[in-house]
């Protein structure tokens, strides 16, 4: 770090995962930070900004401007400003992803596409309703159902020869659909292929609301999940962009309208 | 360099995306002289609940016949109107549950379980004890649950009941089809039958004569008033303060009060439009159309998660659930029976095909000048909620109208959540925001 050096700062506060992300005034990320939301919403904040300032060797003085995002955005107590995730992954997918024109969001509770200007700006927007049936959530207890880390569950899916046909998406009685195939005796990766599929499904449907044009950009927690990646790219039938800072999109987001902010009234920190 | 002179980020001033809502309290002449009105209405019906003099009908908000019942000096009761009052003062939900406890399902419109739960309690709430009808009048059976509704409360109170089967919009042009208005005049005459019968009072045409010259009367001040909202400030909320207006327009059509209410409004309003005043203290940004009712449990809540964006409706559906007026249609004292046919028929947003529908959307849009649309579901309405996606996308993508699609319930407290109703409202107008900044377009 430079002793001139500027910095802007992105934290989203997640339904389950709290994500901060530091950059500089070149934009480029000096520093993620990841922590587990809990109950306590302005300490996760505190918490994940503070991991991600020491991360980067930078004082709180010099981060010239800091932006909440995700549900918990009113609890980023230092925060400047808040933008909704919504605005945070259309802009933080345009900026590792330039091309993109569509994005596709499945968080904790929520999934979403989002139709995406050349400018990074959101044109439209669609997400589940008020239930959080098809969201990471689903995944989880999919996954527990299957008795296996959620982590694993992406690769194991991927030799299923013969996939199970889900007769729900709901979160809650996923599980006695799971275990009803798994009393039929059929196999884990096929139970798990069926559950990416059926997931697949729903987001696709909320991608075609909006238009899916392409570059087509992946984002949140789940698009780590290889199996998620590829159910999604057969259905949409185009390849979907998925970088390794997928999970910190809504953050990185967040901290390039700080970054943008921040250089659009220099007064404040000159 | 060192940056180390500047505030502390903590207390650098709170930027754009969050203000503050502005506190609204529209406290003017009309809102006061409705809330006079409607404590009267509701004083009028306790006293016949409590064994006073006069008669009451239950009817339905869609198309509403008040004009009849009024000849037979009937006040009509609509039971919309008791639920949301309910809601507002967030005594639904025990209702709702006692209804889900004689065998009302969780998916049933949660109106009718709010008035069955209340017809429970024997028609007592905090505003008003409802008197038990002297007839029922399910002047609209497009929606099914409205039939067996009005049937459940006839075995229930022990009226007697009349369905008026109303024949959907389906002609191109937009007119009802041949025989239509014939068709309902047959049974308004039936209405006017039973109505004798019950009341003991012999049909006295002059009186609905009268009685229909003040429907038109009102009809067109209220258009006019509909039309104020074209001008830029807007003088009031086409969505959340037309509600104010609406109660009078339904409980007290065809009365010298509801004349007067409606002159008295119309002066209010174009006195606001002359001082430049606006329905926000800090003036419009977005000027919006809404479809569907509002969420009434949430109603003030609901409310300022648009005014803090400066969001302001010009129009909304909303305010025709009663009868469309702003479009040239008026009673017609030359022809009564007639005209309350057509209001019934072709003046009643619920008796629209979607395309009809769209197609007000779509006016309203143009000349009323409008940014966007939110169309707010209704859970447990599906008939009314069932192909709002398909509007959605056709604002979006046919006509280039930026539009917000959102869901909870209008009766029902247990479907709202106010997070996620928040972040997509805000996300919506951050992007409307955003795009304007910087020039780009919707898609």
């Amino acid at each position: 770090m430079s002793e001139g050096m500027r910095y802007s700062a992105g934290v989203d506060v997640g339904s389950t995962q709290t994500k901060a992300v530091i950059l500089d005034e070149t934009g480029a990320i000096v520093a993620r930070a990841l922590t587990d939301t809990g109950a306590y919403l302005v300490r996760a904040a505190e918490r994940a900004y503070e991991q991600a300032l020491q991360s980067a060797g930078v004082h709180r003085e010099q981060v010239g401007y800091v932006i909440g995002t995700g549900y918990g955005r009113f609890n980023v107590a230092f925060g400047d400003a808040q933008v909704t995730e919504i605005g945070c992954h259309a802009k933080g997918a345009w900026s590792i992803f330039p091309n993109t024109r569509t994005v596709i969001d499945i968080g904790g509770q929520d999934t979403k596409a989002i139709a995406v200007s050349d400018r990074g700006e959101v044109l439209d927007f669609a997400m589940n309703d008020k239930c959080a049936a098809g969201s990471g959530r689903f995944l989880t207890n999919s996954a527990e159902a299957c008795g296996m880390d959620v982590s694993q569950m992406g690769e194991k899916s991927l030799t299923a020869k013969n996939p199970v046909r889900l007769s729900t998406v709901c979160t809650v009685f996923v599980e006695s659909d799971i275990l009803s195939y798994m009393a039929q005796g059929k196999k884990i990766d096929d139970i798990l292929a069926g559950v990416h599929s059926a997931i697949a499904s729903r987001t696709v449907a909320l991608v075609r609301r909006v238009g899916s044009k392409e570059e087509v950009t992946f984002t949140g927690g789940v698009s780590r999940n290889i199996g998620m990646r590829q159910a999604i790219e057969e259905k949409l039938g185009v390849k979907i962009n998925a970088s390794g800072d997928s999970h910190y999109t809504g953050a990185i987001g967040a901290a390039v309208f700080a970054l943008e902010r921040m250089k659009a009234a220099p007064a404040a920190v000159a | 360099m060192t940056p180390a002179t500047t505030a502390t980020p903590t207390k650098k001033p709170a930027a754009d995306a969050k203000p503050a809502a502005p506190a609204i309290k529209y406290q003017g002449t009309v809102h006061e002289l409705q809330k006079q009105l409607m404590s009267k209405y509701y004083a009028d019906l306790t006293s016949i609940a409590e064994g006073g003099p006069g008669r009451s009908a239950q009817l339905l908000i869609a198309g509403n016949p008040v004009e009849v019942l009024r000849t037979f000096d009937m006040i009509p009761v609509f039971p919309e109107i008791n639920a949301l009052q309910l809601a507002v003062r967030k005594n639904s939900l025990p209702l709702i549950q006692k209804a889900e406890e004689l065998g009302y399902s969780t998916d049933n419109c949660a109106y009718v379980k709010a008035d069955i739960g209340m017809w429970e309690n024997g028609g007592k709430t905090p505003f008003a004890t409802i008197p038990k009808p002297d007839v029922l009048v399910c002047n609209y059976v497009g929606c099914n649950v409205y039939l067996n509704w009005f049937e459940h409360l006839a075995e229930k109170v022990g009226s007697p009941a009349i369905n008026i089967d109303i024949p959907f919009m389906r002609t191109k042009d937009g007119q009802p089809a041949e025989g239509d208005v014939e068709y309902v005049v047959a049974q308004l005459k039936e209405l006017v039958k039973l109505l004798e019968k019950v009341t003991g009072m012999p049909f006295d045409e002059d009186k609905f004569v009268k009685i229909v010259e003040r429907s038109s009367r009102v009809g067109q001040l209220w258009s006019q008033i509909r039309d104020l909202t074209k001008k830029r400030p807007t003088p009031y909320d086409a969505y959340f303060d037309s509600v104010t207006m609406m109660a009078p327009l339904y409980c007290l059509r065809g009365t010298e009060e509801a004349v007067d209410f409606f002159e008295r409004t119309l002066e209010e309003m174009t006195a606001k439009v002359e001082r430049g005043e606006g329905a926000l203290p800090d003036g419009e940004k977005f000027r919006i159309v809404i479809e569907g009712p509002p969420p009434w449990p949430f109603l003030r809540v609901f409310r300022d998660m648009f005014s803090r964006w400066g969001a302001v409706a010009v129009a909304s559906t909303y305010a025709t659930v009663g009868g469309i007026w702003e479009f040239g249609f008026h009673h017609d004292p030359a022809h009564p029976f007639e005209s309350v046919a057509k209001h019934m028929i072709e003046a009643n947003l619920c008796n629209r095909s979607m395309l009809q529908r769209y197609d007000q959307i779509w006016r309203y849009a143009q000349e009323w000048s409008a940014d966007a649309l939110v169309i707010h579901s209704v859970k447990s309405c599906r008939l009314f909620s069932a192909g709002q996606g398909d509007m959605r996308e056709h604002f979006v993508h046919d006509r280039d109208l930026p539009t917000l699609l959102i869901e909870s319930d209008l009766e029902d407290p247990r479907y709202f959540s106010q997070a996620q109703l928040r972040n997509r409202i805000d996300a919506f107008f951050e992007a409307l925001e955003q795009r304007r900044i910087t020039g780009g377009k919707a898609a």
